[in-house]
């Protein structure tokens, strides 16, 4: 330990920000770029029977124009990044996401046409000139009709819509058996409402094109420029990537809307090289609620049983979900292997089986939005538990106590958690979490609280949620055998500048989380140098060697453990040099503090005078190389699991059902921290998100498959004044099997807040007789519960 | 037609359509691209700028109404190279992460503490309810502003 980690340390990249020098995509100017707008079905499902492009040809400032049967047959489409095949051993059914529909357009924002011009204004008063004729069909959007015989069919060879079914856990008969001779068994019918990521910045992709060379570019708003590289060529456009570069340079957030290959990034490097100029398309806000990857969107009925004392016998769930009208990237593995597995939750439940079915509908594809399936799980588990410690007359603390796994640090004496569900915990310490929560809120005075308020004819509730995740995804071996169409290790080169500076170049990529700073921290305190001696480069495919990218809170587990293998290869290679020039051997040397000391005496070589030496290697090693630039690729032993307790604290509105958020308190265990300051505001942003899961927000799509609330004016967010000061503290329990010990924080507020804060509601109306509310819990849905109950 | 205006303390006189959006002219016709687009209906903020020493969503002007107007954009904030207090503080309390929304955000703290420099929590965040930040949940975005409050004292 340096001076730097686990430090607050202020961030790096704040400089650029808050000056204004921040570069998104849409802020690059090329010379001589033109403008692409995307012409959209208004239609959620339709033939295409004409498109006329002929007044747009002729309209000012015109450059070109592309339609569906343009593109050639060989570019079929965007791919699926994860093969989920059916029960029987079927494979999964993967209809074609086409870059420009062919024939048919089958959600509302669905691409027809693109025209490109010489300004934007230009092109789009070309696009408005565009006259397509639709031939409108029935459309469905709901998933558990679109599964049912008879529903409008989206696809062809893609009978009742069905992409998957699946399974995982102990089997049906057991979990049958097991409620069957339960004490008690609670039944939720739950749904889990389709969500709009909404990243501030809307996306954008530019294409260039440099014939001379035959070299292709692409600017776009993401999170994994290499891995956008790896699927665009090798499954997209046929391209070999030597010749390709993606750069995803300062993105405004992504939350899992920007891990995945979207058409507009083909388009534009398609476009580029047919027009041998630049293309720039940036989405406007209702563009991007049509387009961009939604999350969520669940059904789901679960039962979990208990014998007499309490203790969780079993857990049964059936999921039907709704993955929009084309199979985003890693859509498939979110109701599954993001899903599934964590049905465990943190308890010691022997029988435990989830099925899932997987359809497609007339809406917008569905994908990873933060948390990515264990919302979805936490939620069933948390409400399941909430509900039944009401039906039993237990406190819910209390319940939760009594079922959770024992704590384990993942050491030989006390070794991983195998749940049920295929997964094996890391280390846990889960009643440390909630015990702990309940000491920040002083649990035993808010009930007395609680039973004052109800005196005075308030209606006061106190939910609580924990959870488990499994984070820094993932061995490669193990999503490979899974169905993952690729590996999820990360890589990091660190070149030691000549005078003992250091560049690293990550394949993890920061849109928000502080990479510059976190990273910075890790590798100043290894080499003992000042954190202004390091420079962190990310986001482009022409620098840094290879990388799978940011999401799944995986940037500090996998990618931080990539940069301590170069770290320590470095420093081995560092040892060598310095033992040469201090005439000692390798075995005798000290690293501390910037230098290698013979161990015992005063003679010392420093960091930088080695890097010198390795760049000036006159008095040398013999047969060792000169320089001091390292490359690692780390592929983790298992997933990581972080877990917490969250606890939210409402008043509802006896007159209008507004629910008022009084406290939110979240204990969390997220391993080693790097920087405190970067760890909570992470957890802030997250538990932010949940809080508008539960509260606020919700897509809404119309029976004929129109978005309803397809902009800012109708979709709502938390602003500044819906949310209170969050109160937060954390455990430690490090991961046992990265260096580090970190196991990331970026989806864990998300994934702990929504249950809390559904369950404190619920609570408050308790004693009017509600039992169950489906988000988002508006003033409107609320005080039709509350008439409802009276 | 033509437009002139005072931008950061430099005037400018351009040619521009009358279409054109005060925050495209900002942006692409001087290069001042610290000023963001989030939407197209003046909901997120992010276009924050001071027309004349006040707060307006530059997506919602056009360019032409503000000839001869005194503008500033985050751009301006800072003084010789020195941070504003208001940037300062948003570094210090960690009151960012993407920095997408924050220079609309800065601004718009900008606006407050000039109409109330001691401001409470609950004005804070009402006075920031026209700017969407997703990433931060605000927590720190209150606490910058209130640091900055300090700042002055």
């Amino acid at each position: 330990m340096g001076q730097y980690m686990g430090q607050s340390v202020k961030r790096v990249e704040d400089q650029r920000f808050i000056t204004g020098k921040g570069q998104y995509t849409d802020d690059i100017q090329l010379p001589g770029m033109t403008f692409a707008t995307i012409i959209r079905s208004p239609l959620a499902h339709a033939n295409i029977t004409n498109i006329d492009l002929s007044a747009a040809k002729n309209a000012p400032g015109f450059v070109a124009s592309f339609v569906g049967s343009d593109i050639p047959e060989a570019i079929a489409g965007v791919p699926c990044g994860w093969q989920v095949d059916f029960k029987n051993g079927d494979t999964m059914k993967e209809p074609p996401h086409p870059l420009l529909a062919r024939g048919k357009a089958l959600h509302v924002g669905d691409a027809v046409a693109v025209v490109i011009a010489e300004t934007q204004a230009q092109a789009k008063d070309a696009a408005a000139m565009v006259q397509v004729e639709y031939e409108e069909l029935p459309a469905v959007t709901d998933i558990s009709a679109a599964l049912k015989d008879g529903a409008p069919q989206l696809h062809d060879g893609v009978p009742n819509n069905k992409i998957f079914d699946w399974e995982l856990g102990s089997g049906l008969d057991a979990v049958d058996s097991a409620l069957a001779g339960a004490a008690h068994v609670t039944s939720l019918d739950i749904v889990n409402q389709r969500l709009v990521p909404n990243p501030i910045e809307p996306r954008s992709a530019i294409g260039d094109y440099d014939d001379s060379r035959d070299y292709h570019t692409l600017y776009t708003s993401s999170q994994n420029p290499h891995v956008i590289r790896l699927l665009m060529c090798a499954f997209v456009l046929g391209l070999p990537e030597h010749k390709v570069r993606v750069v995803a340079p300062d993105v405004g957030g992504g939350f899992g809307s920007k891990i995945f290959h979207y058409i507009e990034e083909a388009l534009m490097v398609w476009v580029a090289k047919q027009i041998k100029r630049p293309v720039k398309w940036t989405a406007e806000r209702t563009e991007s609620f049509l387009t961009d990857g939604q999350g969520r969107d669940h059904k789901t009925k679960a039962q979990m049983g208990f014998d007499s004392n309490g203790k969780m016998v079993a857990l049964k769930v059936e999921t039907d979900a709704n993955l929009g009208a084309y199979l985003s990237t890693f859509s498939t593995a979110v109701p599954t292997y993001l899903h599934g597995t964590l049905m465990q939750g943190l308890y010691t439940t022997p029988a435990v089986h989830i099925t899932v079915n997987a359809g497609v509908t007339n809406t917008a594809p569905v994908d990873a939005y933060r948390g990515a399936g264990r919302p979805e799980a936490t939620f069933v588990l948390e409400r399941l538990v909430e509900t039944a410690a009401a039906e039993m007359g237990v406190d819910p603390a209390e319940l939760r106590l009594k079922n959770f796994i024992p704590p384990f640090d993942g050491s030989e004496d006390q070794p991983g958690y195998q749940t049920q569900v295929a997964l094996q915990y890391d280390s846990g310490n889960y009643e440390g979490v909630l015990k702990r929560l309940l000491e920040m809120s002083d649990y035993e005075n808010l009930k007395k609280d609680r039973e004052a308020a109800r005196a005075n004819g308030k209606l006061m509730g106190i939910g609580l949620s924990t959870y488990i995740e499994a984070c820094g995804i993932a061995p490669s071996a193990v999503v490979g055998s899974l169905g993952a169409r690729a590996g999820l290790f990360e890589a990091a080169n660190i070149r030691v500048e000549p005078t003992g500076s250091v560049t690293l170049f990550t394949g993890s990529h920061s849109h928000g989380q502080g990479h510059e700073t976190t990273f910075a921290q890790l590798i100043a305190d290894d080499l003992g140098i000042p954190i202004e001696n390091v420079e962190i480069v990310h986001g482009d495919t022409a620098k840094v060697p290879f990388g799978m990218g940011t999401y799944g809170s995986r940037s500090l587990a996998v990618g931080g453990s990539a940069i301590v293998k170069s770290l320590d290869k470095i420093k081995e290679k560092g040892a060598k040099i310095a033992a040469h020039l201090l005439e000692a051997s390798t075995e005798d040397l000290d690293f501390a503090e910037g230098k290698w000391t013979v161990r015992g005496t005063d003679k010392s070589v420093a960091f930088g005078d080695v890097s010198l030496t390795a760049y000036v290697p006159h008095n040398y090693p013999e047969g060792l190389e000169p320089g001091l630039d390292e490359t690692s690729f780390y592929d983790p032993a298992n997933f990581t699991y972080p877990f917490g307790a969250h606890m939210a604290v409402v008043e509802v509105d006896p007159d209008t059902g507004k629910v008022d958020l009084k406290r939110f308190i979240s204990c969390d265990d997220v391993g080693n921290v790097v920087n405190p300051m970067i760890v909570d505001g992470q957890i802030h942003g997250g538990v932010a998100q949940g809080i508008g899961q539960a509260l606020l927000e919700g897509a809404v799509y119309d029976e004929s498959g129109q978005l309803a609330n397809a902009s800012y004016m109708d979709y709502a967010m938390p602003r500044a004044d819906d949310l209170p000061s969050f109160e937060l503290d954390r455990t430690v329990t490090p991961c046992p099997h990265n260096p580090l010990g970190a196991k990331g924080a970026g989806e864990a507020g998300t994934i702990g807040s929504t249950p809390a804060v559904v369950n404190a509601v619920v609570d408050a109306l308790r004693p009017l007789g509600v039992t169950d509310l489906e988000m988002p819990l508006s003033p409107q849905r609320v005080w039709a519960a509350m008439q409802q109950a009276k | 037609m033509k437009v002139s205006m005072t931008v950061n303390g430099t005037a400018f006189e351009h040619d521009v359509e009358p279409r054109t959006l005060l925050v495209q002219h900002l942006r692409e016709n001087m290069g001042l691209t610290g000023t963001h687009v989030g939407c197209d209906t003046s909901s997120c903020g992010a276009c924050t700028i001071l027309v004349n020493g006040e707060t307006v969503k530059s997506c919602t002007l056009l360019a032409v109404q503000c000839d001869g107007a005194d503008i500033k954009t985050i751009e301006g904030m800072a003084t010789n190279g020195d941070l504003h207090p208001i940037q300062e503080s948003f570094r210090e309390k960690h009151g960012l992460q993407c920095g997408f929304c924050t220079p609309g955000m800065i601004l718009s703290s900008w606006q407050l503490l000039e109409r109330n420099p001691k401001p409470s929590e609950g004005e804070i965040r009402h006075a920031l309810e026209g700017n969407f930040c997703r990433c931060t949940g605000y927590d720190n975005i209150v606490k910058a502003v209130q640091h900055a409050s300090q700042q002055s004292a």
